[in-house]
């Protein structure tokens, strides 16, 4: 059995976001790029899976669409322990397009799990794994906060409001996953880094697929008043505040 | 021409989310010269769907199926898709919640739609069809072109205002076409607690950091937050050192929400929290230090020991509601 991470490359979540004159594009200069942090977790759970012999899982391999610029990332993520990786060579312009790449290169190889992140900490989409599922034609479990694999055969906790489940789904679909479905990303060793110097990444070339969005322009947030501070020994004011100045209680 | 609204049923009723659905997709469909269809998948209440007819639905349907008893991604987008092929949908809108999420994006494809998800406006233009959402988890906003013929946005939940536009349309029933075959998700176990306020759905979010110093300093935090009304929430270490469940974990790699007002007692409020709380319409922040980044994005703070603020805070409230 094998399992597939898709990982998207983003600017370090602590990155104050910068735009290029007239605000069409985010100004990439000194941005520190990283593995969106879903994917972080997704592919420590994956890992973890591969190294428990009950669970039949052989292989994990990452699928990054993005150009050769982005490789880094991708030797990160070897170096985490993933086994090799998949690359196709393209510029993500939006999920329907980033999605439709990955599909026809992950469906190539045939893979049992396909994990996605449930967003990328970049354009918030929350859309690439379903596409996947659905491009390839394969069901998707949503919400997944827990992912175990008994000898190939995957058991999933998915979040619900106000509570979870306990779902089954047969191989092959996508886990689109979040909170929960690992303690804390996998660091890098140092014998993990040699090692990923070496491991294969095949690229593969991309398909005729169209964007169906486009950005147009970006706006910063619009800037909040200045706080207003109330004396810590008359707590009660901030209260009246909020009832008679801001009306929200 | 139509557009399409989602309104997902929590055991035959809908909230105040439903309401906001509704109401956005009137706005758009005024924009667009359209008339508004408001679906369930199963059976809600007769009042509740009525209801939907409040806000703007021009018509108000029940699209039922013994396949689509089960939440089943594959089976539930097909069941949309055709509706809406049906329907010749324009624009079809979700909830950006769990569900939205997982169902659009499939829905996308099946149509060919380009989405725009977690939306929080109207959109900008409709030629060409331009969308506001939040980007870099809150530090921007982008403009959006969808370019496809039929346009799927995610509504980001409290982000609009319920209006009413009574139009007293009477609730149908379709039959949706769902082979068996899509439906590929068994349930085995479902835990679920009833009564307790939503995260998601809370006005008010009452939330403790780090700064709390011990699970054994929430009991004046949760009463304050059932004296309010709200919810109660945490930053991430908080969660992660088991002082709170982790459903309340908020921020980049938990739950992001936008109440009217967000109480944040010890949390220093680093960009990964904040981009799970800053489209709250009010931020207070309660920090010991007076230089803590949570005052940045706070509107109203008070620099001093959560521990002690907090119980005059409690006492202020009952004051106010006698
Ligand atoms: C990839 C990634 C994702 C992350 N995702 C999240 C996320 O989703 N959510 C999240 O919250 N964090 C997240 N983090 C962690 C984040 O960077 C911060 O470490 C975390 O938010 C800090 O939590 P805190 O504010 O509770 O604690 P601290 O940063 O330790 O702050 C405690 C605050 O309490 C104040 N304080 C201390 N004593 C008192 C007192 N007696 N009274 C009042 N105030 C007091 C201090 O002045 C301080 O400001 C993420 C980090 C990474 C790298």
């Amino acid at each position: 059995m094998n399992i597939v991470v898709c990982i998207s490359n983003v600017p370090d979540t602590t990155t104050r976001i910068k735009f290029s004159e007239g605000n069409a594009s985010i100004d990439t200069s000194g941005i520190q790029w990283v593995i969106n942090p879903w994917d972080e977790l997704s592919l420590a759970r994956a890992l973890e899976l591969r190294d428990d012999p009950a669970s039949g899982v052989k292989k994990v391999t990452v699928a990054h669409a993005g150009p050769a610029s982005s490789e880094p990332t991708i030797r990160k993520a070897l170096a985490i322990g993933a086994d090799d990786a998949i690359r196709v060579n393209c510029n993500p312009s939006d999920a329907y397009y980033t999605a439709g790449q990955l599909a026809a290169a992950i469906g190539k190889e045939g893979f049992d799990v396909i994990i996605c992140g449930i967003e990328s900490s970049d354009f918030n989409g929350s859309a690439v794994g379903g596409m996947i599922s659905e491009f390839i034609g394969i069901p998707s479990v949503s919400s997944v906060s827990g992912l175990n694999i008994d000898t190939g055969v995957p058991v999933i906790t998915r979040e619900i409001d106000g509570g979870r489940e306990s779902v089954k789904v047969p191989v092959p679909f996508v886990a689109i996953v979040q909170k929960g479905i690992a303690k804390e990303p996998r660091i890098a060793s140092m014998r993990g880094i040699m090692t990923a110097r070496t491991k294969p990444i095949k690229v593969h070339e991309p398909v005729d697929y169209d964007s169906l969005t486009e950005i147009s322009g970006f706006e910063k947030p619009a800037p909040r008043a200045a706080c207003k501070f109330i004396d810590a020994d008359d707590p009660a004011k901030l209260i009246e505040l909020l009832q008679n100045e801001a009306k929200v209680i | 021409m139509s557009v399409l609204v989602y309104t997902e049923n929590w055991d035959g009723k809908f909230k105040k989310l439903s309401w906001e659905l509704v109401s956005y997709a009137s706005s758009v469909a005024r924009m667009m010269n359209m008339k508004v269809i408001a679906f369930t998948i199963g059976k809600a209440g007769e009042e509740d769907m009525k209801e939907l007819g409040r806000y703007g639905a021009d018509r108000i349907l029940s699209l039922v199926n013994s396949n689509l008893e089960v939440m089943d991604n594959r089976a539930h987008a097909k069941a949309i898709a055709d509706l809406a092929v049906k329907e010749g949908s324009k624009v079809i809108i979700f909830s950006n919640n769990m569900t939205g999420k997982a169902l659009a994006p499939r829905v996308s494809v099946r149509l060919k739609a380009g989405i725009g998800s977690g939306v929080s406006k109207l959109p900008l233009s409709i030629e060409p069809f331009t969308v506001y959402k939040r980007a870099y988890s809150g530090n921007a906003f982008a403009d959006v072109v969808i370019r496809s013929e039929i346009k799927i946005l995610t509504l980001a939940q409290n982000s609009y205002e319920i209006t009413e536009r009574p139009t007293g349309a009477i609730p149908e029933t379709t039959e949706a076409e769902v082979d068996p075959s899509l439906v590929a998700t068994t349930v085995t176990e479902t835990q679920k607690q009833t009564g307790k306020m939503l995260l998601n759905d809370a006005a008010i979010v009452v939330s403790g950091g780090r700064g709390m110093k011990s699970p054994d300093n929430w009991g004046p935090l949760v009463e304050l937050a059932s004296l309010l009304n709200g919810a109660t929430a945490c930053s991430r270490p908080v969660s992660d050192e088991g002082w709170r469940p982790h459903e309340e974990h908020t921020g980049q790699t938990g739950k992001i929400i936008a109440p009217d007002l967000y109480l944040a007692f010890g949390i220093s409020g680093a960009t990964q929290h904040l981009a799970g709380v800053s489209s709250s319409k009010y931020i207070v922040a309660i920090n010991s230090d007076k230089d803590a980044p949570i005052f940045e994005s706070a509107q109203y703070g008070i620099v001093g020991d959560a521990m002690k603020v907090l119980p005059k805070l409690v006492d202020a409230v009952k004051s106010i509601k006698k």
